[in-house]
């Protein structure tokens, strides 16, 4: 494919706001996961919590998106001047001209959970959830639709964990098609009871901080972020290099016992960015440290990539962001092309024994040309991400 | 950019036109209902196990996915598909949120993965063992447009057809009074880069920014019987194409994005030509 330029990237997690709060908590290996005290009856586990959402307000035009996952989408626009960044390319471009293609797990149905909390006498929704925008899964999209002021393509994926990576192959594909000049993408997912009591059912929650990869390994830590990128046909880079889709037609909740889909993701990133795989630099897994996930995330890597990648997973920093993993850990894998620092898997102590020499516990710091980035979902939902410090010719 | 793909593929399913051709009959005026009157159809595709609890949402998404393909008579462990709902399965969606309101600790594993809005992709990846991405997407009043320009966009830039799948559920609970939606609705289309033997349509389409932007509204026979379902932006297209004729329509990808549409009736037969 033509490669495309990422002119502006942002993220906001637990472990913090904006790529330099985030970059200087994986240099110093600080987490963000903190002890979980989200909702009445908060389950013994850790999580990635947003400091300030609660106390995040709206602009009063906006004030009908208002909403957990909403809040937390406009504070992620204030971080690292995206907000400006994305007028800058609304002028230059046209409002109709850049499309929107925004990924979620569960937008915002926090505000549905909350409403049928408080539901009045007569079973109705408290009259300030009476705003059908947030009921529905496109709240997230019609709300960054609004706030950055576009009026072209507009479209929520919700893919569960792959949901923010696969927005960066529909916008690639729009453009080519000549439907936008540019692509606003990201994604945001919020903490929410679905998530937090849904894992729990399914018994992928980790009562301790997550420690992905490692023998001892005791399932997911949940956590919430936003993040976005504006991606354009020339600028300085990084570049979006590739990117790889596939299905696991195996299991709705259960990864292919072999990797498979993870397998032809990987290979159809490769391919489109013309790459072979010797030529991986740094790879952040998807290795959200549940016994599945990183058991066969860990195989295909040690079958695919040469043992001198390094490959990490970053979810002891930030939890699991769920649809906003995609773009958060594209965030990371931007900030490892840009700067060199090559995150380690925090909180893991003793590798599990499929673990190749690729997956490392501790930071690097070198100067890489090309790096990757595995988001695998829920319904065998799979997408890998190639991004490349230059142009190639 | 104008681009061209072809239909080659269509299905319709809801409890009073449970098939393509109930609802094309229809449309051009004859309203059979059906003989025997199902809530909702098998999903055959899933273990037998599995069938009666899939939530509505997969169970018609998989009836009308499987139909189209039979029409366009490909294997549909090899084609890509893009899965679009409004609301996801809101009787889900009430069921978790209900439960979460009450008693959180007893949330189904079940019901919390059904709630995910690709379970239907899931699902139908799952049972014709399709390792081609899909994607499941939403975009409140405007889903079925925005998808089918994904899908389309899809067909022309991978130069491949792809498999497009459009549903909506009845809304229940508490939820319903916001997420609104009636009956049970599903459509699927097959659309591809070039004409084939089954090619029921051409459609040539671009799409412009339009701030006056006012869709073409659906007047057929099956307006009364589907408007309540929050996949109606469906019916425009889907008479245009049983209609049969050349037609042009408009529809809203997003307040001020229009899609164009020039549909000319196609019988499959170009392709014979030497």
């Amino acid at each position: 494919m033509t490669p495309l330029a990422v002119t502006a990237w942002t993220a906001t997690s637990a472990a913090g706001a904006g790529r330099s709060e985030l970059l200087a908590a994986l240099r110093e290996r600080r987490s963000g996961l903190s002890i979980n005290d989200f909702g009445a009856t908060p389950l013994p586990t850790w999580i990635g919590r947003v400091a300030g959402v609660e106390t995040q307000t709206l602009p009063e035009a906006l004030l009908p998106w208002d909403c957990r996952n909403n809040r937390l989408a406009w504070l992620g626009l204030q971080a690292d001047g995206f907000l400006q960044r994305a007028a800058a390319a609304r002028e230059r471009y046209g409002a109709d001209r850049i499309a929107l293609v925004v990924g979620t797990s569960t937008s915002s149905i926090g505000a549905s959970e909350e409403a049928y909390a408080r539901l009045d006498a007569n079973g109705h929704f408290p009259a300030d959830l009476q705003r059908p925008v947030v009921h529905t899964q496109h709240s997230l999209g019609d709300f960054l639709q609004h706030a950055l002021g576009l009026s072209g393509y507009a479209l929520t994926v919700a893919t569960a964990c792959s949901s923010s990576a696969k927005v960066f192959a529909q916008a690639e594909r729009l453009i080519a098609a000549g439907i936008a000049d540019a692509a606003i993408v990201g994604g945001v997912d919020s903490l929410c009871g679905s998530v937090l009591f849904g894992f729990n059912s399914l018994e992928l929650i980790s009562a301790d901080p997550c420690r992905p990869f490692d023998a001892a390994r005791r399932g997911i830590n949940i956590g919430e972020a936003a993040g976005f990128a504006l991606l354009e046909k020339s600028g300085s880079g990084p570049w979006l290099l590739g990117y790889g889709e596939s299905s696991d037609a195996h299991h709705m909740s259960s990864p292919h016992p072999d990797g498979l889909g993870a397998r032809l993701a990987i290979e159809a990133a490769l391919e489109r960015a013309e790459l072979p795989a010797a030529a991986v630099d740094y790879i952040n897994l998807h290795g959200t440290a549940s016994q599945k996930n990183d058991e066969i995330e860990a195989r295909v890597v040690a079958d695919i990539f040469e043992p001198a990648v390094h490959a990490s997973s970053t979810k002891g920093w930030t939890g699991h962001t769920l649809g906003a993993a995609g773009i958060l850990e594209a965030v990371i894998t931007l900030l490892a092309v840009e700067s060199g620092v090559l995150p380690g898997t925090l909180n893991s102590q003793a590798l599990d024994a499929n673990c190749g020499p690729q997956i490392r516990l501790e930071n690097a710091a070198r100067p890489i040309e090309v790096a990757l980035s595995h988001s695998f979902g829920f319904g065998g939902s799979n997408c890998v991400l190639a991004f490349g410090n230059s142009r190639p010719h | 950019m104008r681009q061209r793909i072809f239909v080659d593929g269509i299905a319709f399913w809801s409890p009073q036109l449970p098939s393509w051709e109930h609802a094309r009959a229809a449309c051009n005026g004859d309203y059979r209902p059906p003989t025997t009157a199902a809530a909702r159809p098998t999903p055959t595709l899933l273990a037998p196990t599995e069938r009666r609890r899939a939530p509505d949402s997969v169970a018609v998404a998989l009836e009308v996915a499987a139909r189209a393909c039979e029409q366009a008579e490909l294997d549909p462990a090899t084609l890509c598909s893009v899965f679009a709902s409004t609301h996801g399965d809101l009787a889900v969606t009430d069921s978790v949120c209900e439960t979460l309101a009450k008693t959180p600790l007893l949330t189904s594993p079940t019901k919390f993965h059904n709630s995910v809005h690709n379970a239907a992709a899931g699902y139908w990846t799952i049972g014709v063992q399709c390792l081609r991405p899909y994607t499941a997407v939403s975009a409140w009043h405007y889903t079925f447009a925005a998808a089918l320009l994904e899908a389309a966009t899809q067909a022309v830039v991978q130069q491949e057809p792809i498999l497009y799948v459009a549903y909506d559920i009845a809304a229940r609970g508490p939820l319903g009074t916001m997420a609104q939606s009636a009956g049970l609705l599903g459509t699927a289309l097959v659309l591809a880069p070039g004409p084939s033997n089954t090619t029921i349509a051409q459609l040539d389409w671009f799409t412009r920014h339009n701030a006056a932007l006012t869709a073409t509204a659906s007047d057929s026979p099956l307006t009364p019987i589907l408007a309540g379902n929050a996949m109606h932006g469906c019916l425009p297209l889907l008479e245009a194409l049983a209609a049969g004729s050349h037609r042009n329509l408009s529809l809203a990808v997003s307040a001020q994005l229009e899609l164009a549409l020039e549909l000319r009736p196609h019988n499959g037969e170009n392709t014979q030509t030497p």
